[in-house]
């Protein structure tokens, strides 16, 4: 099936949505932030916690500065480096317990710092590469089913339950896990460390806790055959730093979004374009997919009435990360079956919005989410709107599939009620695995009028978000209803100006790399 | 009178329930008779496990329909309803400017770590729920929504801060029981500051009752499908009354 779309207006969409990254872009070179300095120290090697289980990237950027940041956390460490000839993580140790204390070495030759850097950004930067080529190999010889792909979240607080959880979830049919993270964490401006046992409504996201699921995702997807992927989130406060963990330890994909946090959990706009660009450079290096976060925009308001939103937010979230290096197959724009039930034709709608996004991205992983928001703990009707969400999903190839929840608004999914919605998934998506190829649209019929009301109110929001410029549409509430000052929200002091001498040694391989 | 009631599958009292579950063990013909068994020692009679099959290494779900013995008296029953007080937007703001003489001011917030704001918005955004408007559309009402994660002694200092008559706290995740823990943190903190009384207190989520609302100390709690003007009809018919008893 195949939607009659105006091509002129996506690519001017598509013009608008550049225009619109493009001033945002200018900002992002000028500034830095303590969560992309703290990734690059983890890069470097660092890891680990000190006193009063703070982490080591977070006391050394303190140590750094605010007079030596300016120029990047890199120079100050590799100053050290140099001088004290210790190896990354001992250096690291040795400043955590105050032995060395950093500002000793403020005068050692920058070139002797960039030299003393140089293997451990080689070392960094072969560790994601060998991740990612492990990745292609395994997916070689352990082939995926064709998609949409069952994606499942497990979410118990406890890394050890996930696991177990993920490793069931699996075995009915999973083909993604993602551990949905503790509700706190996107606010936390660093990254807790070690294995955790206890959440709310999630488990939170540490370099130990990935690699714990992430081994036993290994085993069962060599017993089954098939490769199981595993998701995390880089949102938040972070998202540079859980960019950095999920390539070292493997992570398929990640949330990441250029605009959520800021409207959706109100973290400073400056902190997030910055912090979103740093993540996509690695996730892009890593081969990591991310998912971007559309259907926050649905959940919030109402659904009908936000389609444009969505499909420029995709528009924008592509842009963004074409910037970053992104190739179109590792951009999975997002989009989700939430019209409410009661809606006469609304089926007609999610089907034309789905297609209409399936065409305008043809090759890019398309998240599609499931219905939440009018679901009420009828698990009966609850589990019927689930299938219609699926027959949407393999009619329109979408490619990421969050298989949604007959107990959605109840609880945290038990394990009888995951393995009960991939067999819901399963069943529609194999009964009616062809149905999208050998239907045709009518022309001039209600899917097709939708998607072109859709597309004409998109570039129309564009043109408006264009001419304010992107920071001051969203403080105007241009998305989502929500408005965000620029130098307001969560995370704003965490944000400097580069000096003139600013040395990022991954951006400056990656950017390279990009060329 | 006393009244006593039984599910009713398609006679009446004849008990009928159905239930599923899972139970940690692969599936086998063994493994239908454990969930029977264990249906039987619930209390249930006529136990029929109509399906059970392996979901899970290690994990079987079973199907059940079985007859339960018990009854209860409904007409013994009470759990008061919040959401009786049928008023339009219209009649709340004349009610409100006639008996009090002056606009209520009301802060809501999901409280504690949560991050969906799906019910607070429902109630205090403009646009409402169900056709209903908002709070934030009501001539009689100042709104002040504070949004998602919020820390109770925010919440507690802001609406002091404000001088508010009425504070609705949200809380949509439910796990581990961290909405008890956090509406009873509210309502401590507003009892130990000396402001509980000052206040109309009420709670919100899926999950909650106005009979637990009652438990936990606050005046009124709100579940799911709960409808704007219902929370501002009983907060304005509250503050109403107390003010009668004041004078």
């Amino acid at each position: 099936m195949e939607l009659r779309i105006d091509g002129t207006a996506v690519a001017r969409c598509r013009e608008l949505a550049s225009a619109v990254v493009a001033p945002v872009g200018v900002f992002i070179g000028e500034h830095s932030t303590v969560s992309v300095e703290r990734a690059v120290l983890r890069l470097l090697g660092v890891d680990g916690v000190g006193s009063d289980d703070i982490p080591l990237p977070n006391i050394l950027v303190d140590a750094v500065g605010p007079g030596a940041l300016p120029e990047g956390a890199a120079l100050a460490f590799g100053r050290a480096l140099a001088e004290t000839g210790l190896e990354p993580q001992a250096l690291a140790d040795a400043v955590g317990s105050q032995r060395v204390a950093l500002s000793a070495y403020a005068h050692a030759p920058e070139a002797a710092a960039r030299g003393a850097l140089a293997p451990y950004v080689r070392r960094g930067l072969a560790q994601i590469a060998q991740r990612r080529a492990r990745r292609v190999e395994l997916m070689e010889r352990l082939p995926q089913q064709p998609p949409p792909l069952l994606y499942v979240i497990v979410a118990s607080g406890n890394i050890y339950e996930d696991r177990s959880a993920a490793v069931a979830a699996a075995e009915a049919g999973a083909q993604i896990i993602a551990v949905i993270r503790s509700t706190g964490q996107s606010l936390l401006d660093f990254v807790p460390y070690g294995p955790t046992t206890e959440g709310f409504g999630g488990t939170y996201a540490t370099q130990a806790n990935f690699k714990i699921v992430r081994e036993a995702l290994d085993e069962v997807s060599e017993k089954l055959g098939r490769y199981v992927m595993l998701t995390n989130y880089a949102s938040g406060l972070c998202m540079p730093e859980i960019a950095a963990m999920a390539a070292l330890e493997r992570l398929d994909m990640l949330l990441n979004d250029s605009m959520y946090g800021i409207l959706f959990r109100d973290i400073n706009m400056k902190r997030t374009f910055v912090d979103q660009h740093f993540s996509r450079m690695l996730n892009a290096h890593s081969g990591i997919i991310i998912n971007t976060g559309e259907d926050n925009y649905l959940t919030t308001a109402d659904a009908v009435e936000q389609a444009p939103a969505v499909l420029a937010s995709q528009f924008i979230n592509e842009a963004f990360a074409h910037r970053a290096g992104m190739p179109d197959g590792q951009i999975g724009l997002g989009d989700a079956y939430e019209i409410d039930p009661d809606v006469t034709d609304g089926f007609l709608y999610q089907v034309a919005q789905a297609q209409l996004a399936r065409q305008i991205f043809p090759d890019a992983p398309l998240k599609y989410m499931p219905p939440t928001k009018h679901m009420t703990g009828d698990v009966f009707k609850g589990h019927l709107i689930d299938a219609m969400f699926n027959l949407t999903s393999v009619m329109t190839h979408q490619t990421i599939h969050l298989c949604g929840m007959l107990t959605e608004a109840i609880h945290t999914p038990f394990l009888g009620d995951r393995a009960l919605s991939i067999e819901n998934a399963r069943y529609v998506m194999n009964t009616a695995r062809s149905f999208g190829d050998e239907i045709e649209i009518k022309p001039g019929g209600k899917i097709e009028a939708r998607a072109t009301h859709v597309l004409r109110q998109c570039e129309r929001l564009l043109e408006r978000v264009g001419e304010s410029g992107l920071m001051a549409a969203i403080e105007s509430a241009a998305f989502a209803d929500v408005s965000r000052p620029p130098d307001g929200g969560r995370g704003f002091d965490g944000v400097f100006a580069r000096s003139a001498g600013y040395f990022n040694p991954f951006e400056e391989a990656l950017t390279a790399a990009v060329r | 009178m006393s009244r006593p009631i039984k599910p009713y599958g398609d006679t009446l009292d004849d008990g009928k329930v159905q239930l599923s579950f899972t139970l940690p063990i692969n599936w086998s013909e063994a493994a239908d008779e454990a969930a029977r068994q264990l249906v039987v020692k619930m209390g249930f009679s006529d136990v029929a496990v109509v399906d059970g099959r392996k979901i899970a290494t290690g994990y079987s779900l079973f199907v059940v329909y079985a007859s339960t013995p018990q009854s209860v008296d409904a007409d013994a029953i009470v759990a008061p309803s919040a959401r009786s007080h049928a008023m339009s937007m219209e009649e709340i703001d004349a009610y409100v400017f006639e008996r009090l003489g002056r606009k209520i001011k009301i802060a809501g917030a999901c409280i504690g770590t949560d991050a969906h704001t799906v019910g607070i918005d429902a109630i205090l955004n403009m646009k409402g729920y169900k056709g209903d408007y908002g709070l934030e559309r009501y001539r009689a009402f100042e709104t002040f929504n504070l949004g998602s994660q919020v820390a109770v002694e925010d919440f507690v200092r802001i609406a002091k801060q404000k001088g508010v008559d009425a504070l609705l706290a949200s809380q949509v995740v439910t796990q581990k029981g961290s909405d008890i823990k956090n509406f009873t943190a509210l309502a401590e903190l507003l009892e130990a500051e000396g402001l509980r009384d000052r206040v109309v207190l009420c709670c919100g989520g899926p999950r909650v009752t106005n009979l637990l609302a009652g438990e936990l100390g606050y005046d009124a709690g709100f579940g799911r499908g709960t409808l704007p003007s219902e929370v501002a009809a009983f907060v304005a018919t509250t503050l109403v009354e107390r003010a009668k008893v004041r004078v």
